[in-house]
C-alpha cells in the first residue's frame, strides 16, 4: 500500500502509543499537519516551540511515555533547543520532529534552513535527517526505541519537506537493527559478589537515589532493598519521590540546598549505595573532601557516568531495577540502629533552626506557602517548578511520598520549565491535581503558554513566588559578592491582569492568613488559574553548600532574632 | 600519554561528524584519526589517537562515551597491545637533477619509494610508523621540503589477540581489567 512520507510518519507514531503532540506548523512541515488530521492525534497548537518541548518533557516525566514536540525549520527548529537541551540533562524520553527544507536545496541556505542535526546533534540522544520517504518508517521506529530505551533521552528527527510528500510503499518495520545501540540490563556476576561484601562490611551504609530509579520503575525494589538492609536514603533533586518522603528510612534532598543530617550522612557514611545518579557537582560539593571514608558502589546504566565524577569501588553497570532484582536476594539482613540514631540527631538539631518553627512575623515567606500547598493538597498533587530560590523550598517542603509528580528541570536548570510542563503533565494525568510554581522571572519566560492552557482548558494551578528580585542570583550575590546587586531587580507586569488578559482567573495574595482561602479557590476551579504571591523579598534558601566547599561545609539559616 | 583505539561504526553518513563532535564536546584531545572501509561494506573503521594525561582514566571515559554513540559498533585500547601501525606520507622534496641520487638512497636505506619526478621536484612515498616517518622528514627538510601529507595512523594488533575492552557493546558493563579496588585512588 502506497502511502506519502508524512502519512507513514503518523502510522507510526500512532503505532508507538502517542495520543498527544505538542507543536507549531510553518511552511516546512505543512505536509505533516495535512497527514495528522487523518490520524487519532491530539495536538495542542503552543505558542513558542520552547513552551512545546517543555510540555510533551512535562508528559514525559508524568507518564512515563516518549513525549512528542513539532517544530517547523529554521526558526522552529531553534526555539526547540532549549527544551532539547533540557531532555537531555534530565534523562528525559522526547521525540522532536521537525520540518526540513526540501533535500535538494540543502546547503544553499534556502528559506528558513537551518542544520538542525548538526545543532542538537550534542544535545540529543540521537538524531536524524531524512531525505527520502521511504527512510521513515525505519526511523521513527528507531527513535521511540532509542528515547525510551537504556537511559533514555530524546532523539531527534528532521525530515525534508519532499520525503513528507512523496509517496512509498509502507511496510512497518516489526524490529529495529541496531548493531550499535544494546543497553545493558543485568550487571556482572563478579562485580555483585563484590558488592555484597561491601555491604555485609557496611556499618554506616546510605542510598543515594537519582533519577535512575524513576527511569527504571525501581520504587519497589528499592524499598526492599532499603527496608531489608535497613540503609537510609538519601534523594537527588531529580529523585524525589522515588522512595517515600515520610519512610522512617528517608533523608529527604542531599547536596547544595539538601537537608543538613542527609549531607552529614553522606560525608560520615563508610559505603555509598550510589542508585541511578551522577554525581553532579550540585550534590557532591567539592570531590577533594567527598565523602571520604565510604566506599563506593554505583549502580548505573550508561557506563560513561561510571567514575565521571566520582571513582567507584564497584560499578554495577545495568539497568536499576534488573540489577536491584538480582542484589536483593544476594544480601542478608541487617540493623544499623546505631547509625540511623546518629543521623536522627543531627536532624533533630538541625530542626531547631528551621523556618517552620517561627512564629507568624506578617511576611510571606515562600517555605510557609509550599507547606500550606502540601497540606491543602494532601502531598498528592504533581508539582512543576521553574529555576531558583522557589524550586529548592519545593523540593525541601513539598514532600513527596509517590513517584514521577515532581517534574522540574535538574541538569539543565532551565527557567520557565514550570508553566508548560504543568500543562504537559495534565494530558497525562488529567484526573490529577496540579501546580507550577513558578518565580517572577522564570514565569514570563514562558508565560505566553497561558493561552495555551486556556485554549486547552488545562487545569493547571500556577503559584507565581513574586519577591521582585531574580532570587537565586540575588542570595549568590548577597552571599558571595559582598551584597553588590547587580541587574536582580525585576520589574514585573501585574501578574493578575496579565492572566485574566489571557482569560485566566486570577488573584494576588500577600499575607500569611490569605493563603488557605486563596489556595481553596483555585482549587475550586476547573482550568488554568494563577496566584500571585508576594513574597518576602530577600529570604534566602537554607541550607547552603557554597559553591566549590564542602559538602558538610553548610550556610544555615540564622537563628530568628526575635522568635526562639 | 598518547592511547590508540580502533573503533568500528556503521558507515552511514554523518558518524565521523559524531565521532569528531563528541571528542571536542568532551574535551580530548585527537592526535590523529584516520578513517577507512572494512572487509564488511556497512562497517567504516577508525582508528584514534588521543592524548589521556589521565592514563587508563582517560581511556575509559572515551571508550565510555564513544559507545553512547549510536552507530559505535565496537571500540578496543590497542595502546599496549602488540600490534601492527603504519602512517603513509607523500613528501615533495625541492631537488633538482643533481641531488636527486642523493634523495633516492635516503629513501632506499629508509625503505621509501620515488613515485613522481619533476625538473626540479620529486615526491617520495613513506609508509611506516610515526618515528620512521619523522626520522626520514628530519633528514629531508635541509634538502627542503616544499609540500607534505600524511593519512594520519592506522593500527591492527597481531594475531588473534583484540585490544583491551573496558567497556563492551551489550555484554558487560563497565571495569577495569581486575583493578577495581584500585579505583578509588584514580580520579583525576
Amino acid at each position: 500500500m502506497k502511502k506519502t512520507g508524512a502519512e507513514i510518519m503518523w502510522e507510526c507514531v500512532v503505532r508507538e502509543g502517542v495520543e498527544v503532540v505538542f507543536g507549531y506548523p510553518g511552511g516546512a512541515n505543512m505536509p505533516i499537519y495535512d497527514a495528522m488530521l487523518s490520524y487519532p492525534i491530539h495536538h495542542v497548537l503552543v505558542r513558542h516551540e520552547q513552551g512545546g518541548a517543555h510540555m510533551a518533557d512535562g508528559y514525559a516525566r508524568a507518564s512515563g511515555k516518549v513525549g512528542m514536540a513539532m517544530g517547523t525549520s529554521g526558526p522552529g527548529a531553534t526555539n526547540l533547543v532549549t527544551g532539547i537541551a533540557t531532555a537531555m540533562m534530565d534523562s528525559v524520553p522526547v521525540v522532536f520532529v521537525t520540518g526540513q527544507v526540501a533535500a535538494h536545496l540543502i546547503g544553499g541556505d534556502a528559506f528558513q534552513e537551518v542544520d538542525v542535526t548538526g545543532i542538537t546533534l550534542p544535545i540529543t540522544k540521537h538524531n536524524y535527517l531524512v531525505t527520502r520517504a521511504d527512510q521513515i518508517a525505519e526511523v521513527v521506529r528507531e527513535a521511540f526505541y532509542i528515547a525510551r530505551s537504556g537511559r533514555p533521552g530524546p532523539v531527534l528527527i528532521d525530515i525534508c519537506k519532499n520525503a513528507q510528500v512523496e509517496q512509498c510503499e509502507f511496510v512497518y518495520p516489526e524490529t529495529v537493527k541496531l548493531p550499535g545501540y544494546q543497553p545493558v540490563a543485568h550487571a556482572q556476576k563478579d562485580m555483585l559478589d563484590h558488592a555484597v561484601k561491601l555491604i555485609e562490611k557496611a556499618q554506616r551504609p546510605i542510598i543515594l537515589c537519582g533519577h535512575g530509579v524513576l527511569a527504571s520503575k525501581a520504587e519497589e525494589i528499592l524499598m526492599n532493598f532499603a527496608v531489608k538492609t535497613q540503609t537510609p536514603v538519601a534523594s537527588t533533586l531529580l529523585g524525589l519521590g522515588a522512595f517515600p518522603a515520610s519512610h522512617d528510612l528517608s533523608l529527604g534532598m542531599m547536596g547544595m540546598h539538601g537537608e543538613v543530617h542527609t549531607n552529614l550522612a553522606i560525608q560520615n557514611s563508610d559505603l555509598i549505595l550510589a542508585f541511578g545518579m551522577r554525581f553532579d557537582d550540585r550534590v557532591t560539593g567539592t570531590l577533594k573532601t567527598y565523602a571520604p571514608r565510604a566506599k563506593k558502589i554505583h549502580i548505573e546504566i550508561d557506563p560513561s557516568e561510571v567514575h565521571k565524577n566520582v571513582a567507584v569501588d564497584v560499578p554495577l553497570v545495568g539497568d536499576l531495577k534488573t540489577v536491584l532484582t538480582d542484589l536483593v536476594p544476594l544480601v542478608d539482613e541487617y540493623d544499623h540502629d546505631e547509625w540511623l540514631k546518629e543521623i536522627r540527631d543531627w536532624k533533630a538539631e538541625a530542626d531547631a533552626r528551621s523556618i517552620m518553627n517561627w512564629p507568624n512575623d506578617d511576611k510571606l515567606y515562600v517555605p510557609h506557602l509550599i507547606a500550606d500547598i502540601w497540606k491543602a493538597t494532601g502531598g498528592n498533587a504533581i508539582m512543576t517548578t521553574d529555576v531558583g530560590q522557589h524550586q529548592m523550598w519545593t523540593a525541601q517542603y513539598y514532600a513527596l511520598d509517590k513517584p514521577n509528580r515532581w517534574l522540574t528541570s535538574g541538569g539543565a536548570g532551565t527557567m520557565g520549565f514550570g508553566l508548560p510542563s504543568a500543562i504537559g503533565a495534565w494530558f497525562a494525568h488529567k484526573d490529577q491535581e496540579i501546580w507550577a510554581i513558578a518565580g517572577d522571572g522564570g514565569f514570563q519566560m514562558t508565560a505566553a503558554e497561558l493561552t495555551t492552557a486556556v485554549q486547552e482548558n488545562a487545569n493547571v494551578k500556577v503559584a507565581i513566588m513574586n519577591n521582585s528580585f531574580l532570587g537565586m542570583v540575588r542570595q549568590w550575590q548577597e552571599f558571595f559578592f559582598e551584597k553588590r546587586y547587580s541587574a536582580v531587580n525585576m520589574l514585573s507586569p501585574d501578574f493578575v491582569k496579565l492572566a485574566e488578559a489571557h482569560g485566566v482567573p486570577a488573584r494576588r495574595v500577600t499575607k500569611r492568613e490569605e493563603i488557605d482561602e486563596a489556595i481553596a479557590w483555585a482549587r475550586s476551579i476547573k482550568g488554568p488559574t494563577v496566584i500571585e504571591f508576594r513574597v518576602e523579598q530577600e529570604d534566602a534558601v537554607y541550607p547552603m553548600v557554597p559553591a566549590g566547599a564542602a559538602l558538610d561545609q553548610m550556610l544555615q539559616r540564622p537563628l530568628k532574632e526575635s522568635g526562639n | 600519554m598518547l592511547y590508540t583505539f580502533i573503533a568500528l561504526v556503521e558507515n552511514k553518513p554523518g558518524v565521523l561528524n559524531r565521532v569528531a563532535s563528541l571528542f571536542r564536546r568532551r574535551n580530548f584531545n585527537i592526535e590523529s584519526l584516520a578513517v577507512g572501509r572494512t572487509e564488511k561494506p556497512d562497517i567504516s573503521r577508525m582508528t584514534v589517537v588521543v592524548d589521556c594525561p589521565n592514563g587508563d582514566y582517560d581511556a575509559h571515559k572515551i571508550e565510555a562515551n564513544l559507545y553512547k554513540l549510536v552507530n559505535v559498533i565496537d571500540v578496543q585500547d590497542v595502546t599496549h597491545q602488540p600490534s601492527v601501525t603504519r602512517d603513509l606520507a607523500l613528501i615533495k622534496v625541492m631537488v633538482g637533477p643533481e641531488k636527486r641520487a642523493e634523495v633516492n638512497s635516503l629513501a632506499e636505506i629508509f625503505r621509501a619509494r620515488i613515485v613522481d619526478v619533476a625538473a626540479d621536484s620529486v615526491i617520495v612515498e613513506i609508509t611506516g610508523t610515526e618515528d620512521k616517518i619523522e626520522g626520514m622528514i628530519e633528514l629531508l627538510r635541509p634538502t627542503g621540503i616544499i609540500e607534505m601529507v600524511r593519512t594520519g595512523q592506522v593500527s591492527m594488533t597481531r594475531g588473534v589477540n583484540d585490544g583491551v575492552r573496558r567497556v563492551q557493546q551489550g555484554a558487560v558493563g563497565n571495569r577495569y581489567e581486575n583493578e577495581y579496588e584500585d579505583m578509588a585512588e584514580m580520579a583525576p
